[in-house]
């Protein structure tokens, strides 16, 4: 018994330590303010939102996609926030999509297709640098995941815009961010109340676009969640039980060397 | 092996095969009967949580091998494509990549459990070198392993990591450049990296067979440091560290799983979600929580080592740096001929005990100071716990070898087990 | 070593055997679970089976001209028959064929025959598709790895391949488009 609380004691240790590493590298060294909102998918039992879902996708297309890709994403992926076959061959085939070569060899557009991957507003990385004042707007599929915070991340920077204090110096290009390290990013505030017009009646402000942007760009990141929660609470509760038996198992063989 | 005395098997399709290859006599001789002293507390289940360990990143590695693309362009978008499109691929990724944590939580208890109740010392000193060998391979493998999914934080790791060659004086650039097969980091380096990462946890198994061989030809050590002299020393090793091993297993499984399933990023920093940019280095680069100590113990060396008050510098900082950190893991090959005190077990070594659970707290401080930005106090941190970890190695342990005296050992493990009942009734 | 009996010898065996037995159980219901995953990954995945249907325009082919399009990664032979072709076709008398197969329940439309090129022997791809091509002793299809002679309907007439050409899934969207799978 006396190892047992040993072992315990020395992995929580462990665990603590790394959890300690982790936070104190999230710190950097400017002021900088990060929102902590509630999310339908926090937790060992939480799901998506298909609502936010959608909205946030809606979010995405009309706003977002006009700088950032998401090129890890396909049309076809959408059908998992709750849209049917016909919806999401309908989406896709608003995107043009460059195809070829052809049987003469010219590279041609065509409307896409559910098996193509979300449009890419630039050529590539370059082009999309240069048409952004030297400021390189990173692809989106995996951006919660990719930044300190999350969800929580990308909902502070969409609200954290202010007016700049008086002894920043800002370039032309760059704005006032609380939520972005050192404060100063190269993006305009993307989003106006009332710039995307909501079919579910939903508030239409900067607030709530935001929040479900950051939803929407989480399933994004990962899609696998809620399977992957409904597989790991099965297993555990299979190893438990498991685990039980063995212990009695251990009993019963070691009790007659108690003897 | 000898197939010399062998006894008949009642089912005659066991008795067929093993009249002709005796693996059953040989699997009743090893897990079967083997004669194990009865007095093993849960550190022991460790060994076997370890091998099930790199079987499991084994299987999960060769599944996603099948799936993976080893080439610059390719690399981060076939993993997202195991993530997102094969099936099952994201819980064969998070089972590969945190399963390398748990192999090393298991592996580091099971060394401390070593170093604990003396299990390095005679006759046992060739199963601890090779033990010490695995966690080297290990070391690389993780590594290697660590470059592969071509993010910011693998690209630069690699990059980092290699070029601690480039400290060894004269043909230390010449040797960084065969390493990447270029001039940086990048296509040559990934494909040799993957076919290496592929290959050495094979050397690992095969080392663990060399490793797991020699156990049973000294017999286990036990927490008392003493060598089972009687047949009441003694179990057969089935049934009773059979089921014992398998419940310790499936309640370390429970945390690995709970880890997999649900923190699945507890140990991953968000630079593994970008892809590798040779043209930009993240702000923090940390390596995997396992190499930390050994990442503060490289920091630690800011000075140059040469005579004082003179320019004349023998070994420089980077090349010191270079050489404590591998150091540190080079001094456990020697342990065994630096404790030669005739008592194993720490129970009966109070001095040793306590200056041991110190290197433990070292060890999580360094483990610590790694994963801070390296000014300040850090620096001087680091270099102070780095100091006791080579203290302990080079000047403790040998000291108290010749010094120490040990409190009164038990006759036999027997005797002491009788002694625990007694004193519990 | 156990030292003494169990007191109730009888009892106490049948505990520790249901014990045995449900542990067993359990670690074999664990491994097998444990192992379905491995084994579906190796199924084709999300953006395979995205790719399983094309569509094939079907306005440059000629009367008398074939095609091969990709499908699944295995080429589909289209051909537009003539009606001599056709005719040929269905004037076989089924009985006397290996493969006992109507031209009419082989093909939407007599003039579009759509099969998968893959000799139904080990898997080769036939000849037959170009003009220059050798097209076999029935003026078909002919696969050069071991001999196998196909007809215009694309049935198995000499050698050692065992079926017809399979036909793949496919519909007509419209009287140019065609979609496969």
């Amino acid at each position: 018994m006396k190892n047992t609380a040993i072992i315990i004691f020395v992995s929580v240790l462990m665990l603590g330590a790394i959890v300690q590493s982790d936070k104190s590298l999230a710190a950097g060294g400017h002021e900088t303010h990060m929102e902590n909102l509630e999310w339908s998918f926090d937790g060992p039992f939480g799901t998506y939102d298909r609502g936010a879902l959608q909205r946030g996708l809606q979010v995405y297309r009309q706003v977002c996609s006009a700088c950032h890709s998401m090129k890890h994403m396909y049309y076809r992926n959408i059908g998992a926030l709750g849209y049917n076959e016909a919806q999401v061959k309908a989406i896709a085939s608003e995107y043009m999509v460059e195809d070829g070569p052809d049987d003469e060899g010219e590279m041609f557009s065509r409307p896409g297709k559910p098996s193509d991957r979300f449009v890419s507003p630039f050529p590539n990385r370059k082009a999309a640098t240069y048409a952004n004042n030297g400021a390189f707007p990173p692809d989106l599929s995996l951006i919660t995941k990719a930044r300190a915070g999350g969800a929580d991340y990308v909902y502070s920077i969409l609200t954290g815009y202010e007016h700049a204090p008086k002894d920043a110096h800002l370039l032309d290009g760059q704005y006032w961010n609380k939520a972005m390290a050192g404060n100063v990013i190269a993006m305009a505030p993307p989003l106006a109340d009332g710039m995307i017009a909501y079919e579910d009646g939903t508030a239409e402000t900067v607030e709530q676009y935001s929040r479900d942007v950051a939803h929407f760009l989480t399933w994004a990141a990962a899609p696998d969640m809620e399977e992957r929660k409904r597989i790991g609470i099965m297993t555990l509760l299979f190893l438990a039980v498991f685990a039980s038996i063995m212990y009695a198992v251990k009993r019963k063989v070691w009790s007659d060397l108690k003897k | 092996m000898a197939s010399g005395k062998r006894e008949k098997f009642d089912n005659p399709v066991v008795e067929w095969i093993d009249s002709r290859l005796p693996v059953f006599t040989l699997m009743q001789k090893e897990y079967g009967v083997f004669p194990t002293p009865k007095n093993f507390n849960y550190f022991w289940n460790f060994g076997a949580i370890a091998m099930v360990m790199l079987v499991t990143m084994i299987i999960t590695g060769v599944v996603l091998a099948m799936q993976y693309t080893a080439h610059a362009d390719l690399a981060f978008e076939s993993v997202q494509r195991i993530m997102r499109d094969v099936n099952y691929g994201w819980m064969l990724r998070y089972l590969h990549m945190n399963g390398a944590s748990f192999f090393f939580i298991a592996v580091y208890i099971h060394i401390f459990r070593g170093m604990y109740y003396g299990s390095y010392k005679q006759p046992r000193e060739l199963l601890w070198i090779l033990g010490v060998l695995i966690f080297l391979l290990m070391m690389a493998t993780a590594f290697l392993g660590y470059t592969l999914p071509w993010s910011q934080m693998g690209g630069w790791g690699a990059t980092v990591i290699t070029n601690l060659f480039s400290a060894i004086p004269g043909i230390g650039d010449t040797l960084v450049t065969f390493l990447w097969g270029g001039f940086s980091v990048d296509n040559p380096t990934l494909k040799r990296f993957f076919a290496l990462h592929f290959l050495l946890p094979f050397v690992i198994f095969a080392v663990v067979f060399l490793h797991v061989w020699a156990l049973h030809i000294t017999g286990s050590n036990n927490p008392l440091g003493v060598e089972p002299k009687t047949k009441k020393d003694t179990i057969p090793f089935h049934p009773y560290y059979t089921v014992k091993d398998t419940f310790g297993l499936l309640v370390f499984l429970m945390l690995y799983v709970l880890v997999s399933f649900f923190l699945p990023y507890i140990f991953a920093h968000p630079d593994h979600f970008v892809e590798y940019n040779p043209m930009q280095t993240p702000a923090h680069i940390v390596p995997e929580w396992y190499f930390l100590p050994f990442y503060a113990i490289l920091r630690a060396i800011t000075f140059d080592i040469g005579i004082p008050f003179t320019d004349i510098v023998f070994i420089e900082a980077k090349l010191g740096g270079v050489l404590a950190m591998f150091g540190a893991v080079g001094v456990l090959f020697i342990l065994p001929w630096l404790d030669t005190h005739p008592v194993r077990s720490a129970r009966f070594r109070p001095l040793y005990r306590l200056s041991l659970i110190a290197l433990v707290a070292a060890v999580f401080g360094l483990g610590y100071v790694g994963a801070q930005a390296a000014e300040g106090i850090w620096v001087i941190l680091g270099q102070l716990l780095t100091g006791y970890y080579f203290l302990f190695f080079f000047v403790i342990v040998p000291v108290l070898s010749r010094i120490e005296k040990a409190t009164p050992v038990p006759e036999s493990i027997n005797a002491a087990v009788l002694e625990k009942k007694k004193k519990k009734a | 070593m156990a030292t003494k009996a169990p007191s109730k010898p009888q009892q106490s065996e049948t505990r520790r055997d249901f014990l045995y037995l449900t542990a067993g159980a359990f670690g074999a219901v664990g491994a097998a679970s444990f192992a379905w995953p491995f084994i579906d990954s190796m199924n084709p995945a999300k953006d395979t089976l995205a790719l399983a249907t094309v569509e094939v325009d079907l306005s440059p082919i000629q009367v008398g001209q074939s095609a091969k399009v990709t499908w699944q990664g295995k080429p589909v032979f289209i051909r537009h028959r003539t009606p001599e072709e056709i005719a040929r076709a269905e004037g076989v008398d089924v009985s006397a064929l290996r493969d006992k197969q109507a031209d009419a329940d082989r093909v939407e439309k007599p003039e579009w025959l759509v099969m998968i090129g893959l000799c139904t022997h080990l898997g080769c791809i036939p000849l037959g598709q170009k003009p220059t091509d050798p097209k076999g002793d029935f003026d078909g299809w002919f696969c050069p790895c071991h001999g196998s002679h196909y007809d215009i309907s694309g049935r198995i007439r000499k050698g050692p391949a065992p079926k017809n050409l399979a036909i793949p899934p496919y519909e007509f969207l419209n009287d140019t488009t065609l979609k496969i799978g």
